[in-house]
This record gives C-alpha cells, structure tokens and sequence, in this order.
C-alpha cells in the first residue's frame, strides 16, 4: 500500500466528506438545552420507533426477496431464468417517489373513495424498489464463488442444502450484508415514498421541519438523531461483516460454472414466486404512468425541454459517477489491503453522510458554497460534490469487493519484476478491481438519475433535469404532463441497471 | 469483456470532466456579461410553481428585453436558502407563495425598501407595513367539499365548528403546508393564542384526515375519499383545467366561511427585492402589477388580481365582496409559534 495511494484516499474521502462538518458546525450553534428538549421529546420517541421498524421491516423484506431471487437465478434451473435475473434488478431505475404515486393513482382507479397509505403500504412500495441493492450483491457474490469448494464440500460427503449454508452463503455474507446495510441506509434517508404514503419518519420530520417555518436548527437536531441512527445499524453491520477475510480463488480461467440444481415438479412455482416481485416492483408504476398519459389534459412542453432534461441528467449523473469513482478507488483498496482505524472512519464517515436527508447534505453544501467557495456556488462543481457526499458508499461497496479479489501478491510480483510501484497498481490490480469500478459507477449513474431534494437545492439556475421536471409537474397534479418525464427517467434509469446484471449474469448462461 | 469496456468507461470520464471544465468557464464567462450588462438581466427565485409562471416571464422578457433566469423550488425551502445565503444571495427578486415566508426574509433585513409609486398601487392590507414587500396576487382560504356527498347547508359558517363531534373524521387539512400555517398564525392574532391552540388541538382529536399538500386534498374530496377539505380558493380551478372541464361542472365546490371568520383569510402571494436600484428588478415588478400581468393571474392561476379596475376569476366573488377578517399581513412573519403549536398539537407525526 504506497504511500500516495494512502495519501489520495485521505485528501479526496476528506473532500467529500466535508458536507458532513457542516451539520457538527451547525449543530454546535444550537443552545444544548433546546437541543436536548427537541432529541428527547415523546415525538422524537415515537419517531423513532417508526423508523427503527420501518427499517427493520424493509431490510428484513429485502434480504429474503433479493438473495431469494439471487439463489433462484443462479442456482436452480427454471424456465425464462435469464430473463427473470434481468427483469429482477430493473425495479431499482423506480424512484421511490414515482413508486408511491403510482400505487395511489392505481388505489384511486381499482377502489375509489379508499387511501391506500400507512405504515403496511410503505414497507411493500420501498421494499418493491429497494430489494436489488440485496440482489446485485448477492448475485456478484455467488457467480463469484469458487465452485470447486462446493465441489470439495460435497465430495466430502455434505449435501446440497447442507453445502450452500456452510460454503455457499459463509462466503457470499459479506456481500449480503453489505447490500442489506445500502437498504437500511436508503430507508432511514428516504422522504418520497413515506411522505406521499404518511408514514412518520425522523427525515420526514426533518424535511417538515425545514418547511414549517424553515426551522434550519431544529432539522439539524432531528438530523443529529439521524446520524445516531444509522451509527447503531452500522456497529450492527460492522460485527456481522469481517472485513479483510478474503476468499481469492487463483484458479482463474480454468474454473467451473457452478452447478445448477434441478427442483423437478418445483420449477415452475418457483419462477412463479420469483416474477412476483418483479411485478408489483415494476409493473404497478408503469401501468400508473399509462392511466396518468391516458387522463389528464395538461401537456408537457416541447420536445426540446424534454431532451434538455435527459441531457442535464446524464450529465449531472455521468459527473457524478466519475468523481465519486476517483474518490472510492483509493479509499477501497485501503481498506481491503490495511483497514486501519483512519481507513475503517473514513468509510463508516461516508455511510453515515449516505443516511443523511438530501435537503441537509444541499443546505450544506450551500452554506460551503457561499462562505469557503463563492465562485463555485451553483455550478456543476459544487453540485457534484454534494452528489460525491452522497452516493460514495455505492460506489466504495462493489470497488472494495473487488479490491479484496485483487491481491496484494500479483503486484508485489510485478514490483519484484521491476515494475514501478505506480506501473505494477495501473497493470495488475486496476484491471483486476475493474468490474467493481464499473458496477460502483453504474449505481451512482443510477441514483443519481433519481436524486431530487440536494438536486433542487444547487444545481445551476436554470438547469432542469428529469428529476426536476417530474417534480414540477407533479407538484401542480398536472400527472399526464410529468407522465413523459417519469417514463423517460425509469427508462433512462434501468440502462445502468440492466448492464450491471447482464454483466453478472455472463457467467451463469 | 473488460478489455472493451476500459477505453469506453476512460473516455466517458474524460468527457464528462470535459465538459464540466466548459461549464465552469461557461458560468465565468456568463458572470462576467452579467457584470457587463447589469440591467439587461436578473435573477428570479420563484417559489411558484414554473408552470403558473414561466409563460408571464417569458412574456416580460419579450416585452421588456430583460433576460431572467428563473430558479424555482418550493417557497419554503428557498426562503431557507436565502437566510443561508444572507448578503451574497445571487437572487435579484423573490416570488413567494405567501407572506409568512416573504416575512422571515424581510426579518433577516435581506430586503430593500419598496419605492412609493410601486406600493401605492396595491392596497395597505395586502403588502408589508415597512414596504419590504408587496402582495401581486390573491389568495382566499375556503373549504373544498364534495357536492356529491353534501349540500350547503351541511357545512359550518364558521371554522372554529370542525372542531364539533359532528365532523369527526371528515375534515382534510394539510397542516405542514405553508398556506395552513399561515391560516393558523392569523388565527393567532385575531381570536387569540388560547383560542388557537384550542382549535388546532380539537383539530388533532376530530380524527382529521392529513395531507402533504392541498392539491391532494382536493383530488381525494373529488374521488369522495374524503368529503371536505381546507384548502386555498384555486385548487379548485387547477384541478378543473387538468381534468379540461368546467370549474361549475366538477363534483367539488369552494365553501367561503363568511361573517369575517377567520376561515376565510387572504393571503397573498408577493414579491421582494434584494436591490432597489436594479432597474431591471424594478420593470419585473411593475410587470406583475401591470394589468397585464394581474389580468394572467386571475385567468391562468384564478387568483384575485390586487390591483384596480382588473376581474377577479370567475365563479368567484369580488376581492372587495369576500367577507374576510381584519388581520395585518405582516403580522403573519412569526411562524415559529405557530409551527410549535401545530407540532404540539398532534396533527404533525
């Protein structure tokens, strides 16, 4: 592990991260007794307990359906498998709000005078969305799997089922856990989906906070408790993952596809059960978007602002991919090859920014922008960065993955070969990391693409994306307006998305 | 695989940094003109929706040269921009949803001074004692309900009635709204903190039905999921322009709370300067109080216009004829009570 590589890690994590100073400056500002009144209150009791269920609720949901579908997808032989592996990740481009909206709109046409809201609803709409951030893990995981230790395990005389708890899962936990803790933290942040279905959450209460009367140290408190949060879910997670255990299989090109298994008569209930998810996941927002097309009058604009927004969106999100993927190599191979205490903050640093409302990592970064760096204020420079603060544990989770299936050795042999230390990393250990390099910014292109309230907030006057749009006309109830935006967004969303799985999906034909 | 997707995944990052290093200089170039140019261009944030305003800028700058970049975003959450912005805010103008907010920023001295041909055009109740900012449009409180479910005379003259065992259950508010809040905070000043807190607390026991937004009031009192609703006049005639309908022939009607009750407040939606000197600020100004532009609020938006001699919407009242309480606009800038008390009370998580 250079030096500079250590060195890179730092400065960029840092710069990142440094949204997150605002709320600790912020914070401090507020007189400890009112602080201490508004953290402690019985509301904030009972805000917790929503949100510690609702988090508990969808985890727990997502965990079964995503590496449910993983196992299916991967391991037993059903008809239309591939297919099902594909469809199965593409619920991921709904944003959540879009999501919640549609399951409303088909509520009002299936059983007018009836709401379809509450904490039930909440835990089906986010769940239905969120699950792939378990599925595409679980499936990187278990594609990856050396089968010839599954082999060896059954030669030695151990079952199927018996093989896959003790080999299988053992190896494919880390992954597992690490997308579980992406759904807990996209819980604990989500406003759409539980403000439209009226679930009382901590960040609904900060955003309503910040919009009763632009209550700004009152959000922050609320926020602070936030943070406290998702400290416990990630001390969770932090015994449950081992970091630094790694399982590299040298064997290279020369192994096996795993075997799949065949269930006789279960087959096709399972490939049932399986599309299920994809269904309410995927086809109950799409429909809602032809009732909204087929019944309103207002119109969108022309052709030409709705191809301004697609290119503002990819560019926003191809920006941001970027700059958080320079950001999360360093950090990632850190961590994989020394996780030191600095390493091990600088990345539970980064989930915790990850849990934090949208509108308080944007109201951050306005006030960096107005008193550190004024010229940068509404550009794509700072606009950037508050996205970098954001999404980098989606882009750290699968670079640090594939760091840890890098190994140390090959470039140790190259430098032994004479290589420069710079040489060996860009020759040996950036091709090996690259597929992880690669999902990391596909995930931060797609969520990006999503993003709304920290979007609002700092992009550019003027610069509309999808997003924005979507939430201007949605805002007016024009829905047959927004219609083309929302269908644009999903369908330019479920690109990143698609090629992620397809890629995983190569190695189990 | 890999091997292709490299020099792909290399150029896009190249691009895309590319392209940023052009926005920059693209963002200094077009500073500078600013700079240059100065009264040929402003800086608006509206916390109107852009679909109400866009087609009246977009007519001022036609008419006027005047080139104006717009950053909408909801009213609230700009006015927290702004505070956090402070003196170096880049906004010229703020076009606010409601006098709350336009308040709080007049509070922080953010505003300049108004000049006295512009403010005498509008009446002294609907614009700020101190001439930090003027009301452009109308707005009155009512109770949306549903014409299919009830007539009339079921409903309460007064709004301190849905409190009564009689409406449990049936009654929509929008209590993180700007709009109920401002409602709330008149409430304050005209009948009393007591008599408020009472209210909103018989409110949160009534069992009413909550909402994020009016808009989703008024389209659950349509779909007979909820059977009224307080609500601004408006809605009503959005609802009927997306449906592409008649506003008389929707299954909803406005209730106006009459004999001065409190239920029947208005508000305005308003506008302030940052720069009284900014010229073109001053002729965006004079353009939304123009007839005109007052004329486009009551036919596209439904909103009272607040100048002489211009129609209100139709199926409404006059502005004049609304039996609305004695309350001072200004008074409506301390949110801060009002949001305790509407938390406390319950009808908040």
């Amino acid at each position: 592990m250079p030096w500079w590589l250590r060195a890179a890690a730092l400065v960029g994590t840092g710069v990142a991260l440094l949204p997150l100073a605002y709320l600790v400056v912020r914070a401090a500002q507020y007189p400890p007794g009112d602080f201490i009144d508004v953290v402690f209150s019985a509301r904030s009791g009972r805000l917790a307990v929503t949100s510690l269920a609702l988090t508990g609720a969808v985890t727990a949901l997502c965990v079964a359906v995503g590496v449910g579908l993983a196992v299916l997808v991967t391991r037993i032989r059903v008809r239309g498998r591939l297919a099902l592996g594909v469809a199965a990740a593409l619920p991921l481009a709904i944003p959540s709000y879009v999501a919640a909206f549609g399951w409303q709109s088909m509520n009002a046409l299936i059983s007018p005078g009836t709401t379809f809201e509450g904490f039930a609803a909440a835990v089906l709409v986010i769940t239905s969305v969120t699950y792939p951030y378990v599925y595409l893990p679980a499936v990187a995981a278990l594609v990856a799997v050396d089968p010839g230790q599954e082999e060896a395990a059954r030669s030695l005389g151990r079952g199927p089922v018996t093989t896959f708890f003790t080999v299988t899962a053992r190896q494919a936990a880390p992954a597992i856990t690490a997308g579980g803790l992406l759904c807990a933290v996209y819980v604990i942040a989500d406003f759409g989906a539980v403000s439209i279905l009226r679930v009382d959450t901590f960040t609904r209460a900060v955003f309503t906070s910040f919009s009763m009367g632009f209550d700004r140290l009152g959000g922050i408190a609320l926020s602070s408790v936030l943070l406290v949060f998702t400290l416990c879910v990630l001390t969770a997670e932090g015994r449950i993952r081992r970091t630094g255990t790694r399982y590299a299989s040298l064997s290279g090109a020369s192994r096996t596809r795993p075997e799949l298994l065949d269930v006789g008569r279960w087959a096709a209930p399972a490939a049932l059960l399986g599309w299920a998810p994809v269904v309410v996941g995927l086809g109950v927002p799409l429909c809602a978007l032809g009732v909204w097309s087929a019944q309103g009058v207002s119109r969108p604009g022309s052709i030409g602002e709705i191809l301004a927004a697609l290119g503002n969106s990819l560019w926003a999100a191809g920006a941001a991919a970027a700059a958080t993927t320079v950001v999360a190599v360093p950090l990632g191979l850190w961590l994989a090859r020394r996780p030191t205490v600095l390493a091990r903050l600088l990345e539970r640093t980064a989930y915790l920014a990850h849990s934090l409302p949208g509108v308080v990592i944007g109201l951050s970064v306005v006030m960096l922008g107005i008193t550190v760096l004024p010229g940068l204020y509404q550009t794509m420079w700072l606009l950037t960065l508050a996205y970098c603060t954001l999404m980098l544990p989606l882009a750290l989770g699968p670079v640090f993955s594939s760091a840890l299936s890098a190994p140390p050795e090959l470039e140790d042999a190259a430098r032994a070969l004479g290589k420069s230390p710079l040489l060996a990393y860009a020759r040996v250990t950036l091709p090996l990391m690259l597929p992880g390099i690669i999902s990391g910014a596909l995930l931060v292109l797609l969520t990006v693409i999503k993003e709304l309230p920290a979007t609002l907030m700092l992009r550019p006057t003027g610069f509309d994306t999808l997003a924005t749009r979507l939430w201007t006309y949605t805002g007016n109830e024009s829905y047959a307006a927004a219609a083309p935006f929302a269908a644009l967004l999903v369908l330019v969303a479920a690109v990143p998305a698609w090629m992620m799985i397809s890629r995983l999906l190569k190695e189990v034909r | 695989m890999t091997r292709t997707l490299m020099p792909a995944a290399l150029a896009l990052l190249a691009l895309t940094l590319t392209s940023c290093g052009n926005a920059a200089d693209d963002q200094e170039d077009g500073a500078g003109e600013q700079a240059e140019a100065g009264q040929d261009s402003l800086v608006l944030y509206s916390g109107r929706n852009e679909e109400l305003i866009q087609p009246l800028i977009d007519q001022f700058t036609e008419d006027s040269g005047i080139e104006v970049e717009v950053r909408y975003g909801d009213t609230a959450e700009l006015a927290a921009q702004i505070l956090e912005e402070g003196e170096d805010t880049p906004a010229d103008v703020f076009l606010a949803q409601d006098a709350g907010a336009l308040g709080a920023v007049a509070q922080e001295g953010l505003f300049d001074e108004l000049d006295a041909e512009t403010r005498g055009q509008v009446p002294e109740a609907f614009r700020d004692a101190e001439d930090h900012w003027i009301g452009v449009s109308g707005r009155a409180r009512t109770l949306v309900y549903n014409t299919d479910l009830l007539d009339e005379e079921d409903l309460p003259d007064s709004v301190a009635e849905l409190t009564e065992p009689e409406y449990e259950g049936r009654v929509g508010v929008a209590p993180t709204n700007a709009s109920f809040q401002s409602f709330v905070t008149a409430y304050r000043e005209v009948e009393g903190e007591q008599a408020a807190e009472d209210f909103l607390t018989g409110l949160a026991e009534n069992d009413p039905q909550i909402r994020e937004k009016n808009g989703e009031i008024v389209s659950d009192v349509a779909d007979g999921a909820i059977e009224m609703g307080l609500v601004n006049h408006y809605y009503l005639y959005g609802r009927a322009a997306e449906l592409g309908q008649d506003p008389a022939d929707l299954n909803i009607a406005n209730h106006l709370f009459g004999g001065g009750d409190i239920g029947a407040l208005v508000n305005v939606a308003g506008v302030g300067l940052f720069d009284a000197e900014h010229e073109a600020s001053q002729t965006l100004v004079e353009h939304l109080l123009s007839e005109d532009g007052q004329r486009y609020f009551a036919e596209e938006t439904a909103e009272y216009p607040l100048i002489e001699g211009v129609e209100g919407p139709e199926g409404m009242p006059a502005l004049e004829d609304l039996d609305v309480p004695e309350i001072d606009l200004n008074s409506l800038e301390d949110l801060e009570t009002t949001v305790q008390m509407i938390t406390e009370s319950g009808l908040v998580g």
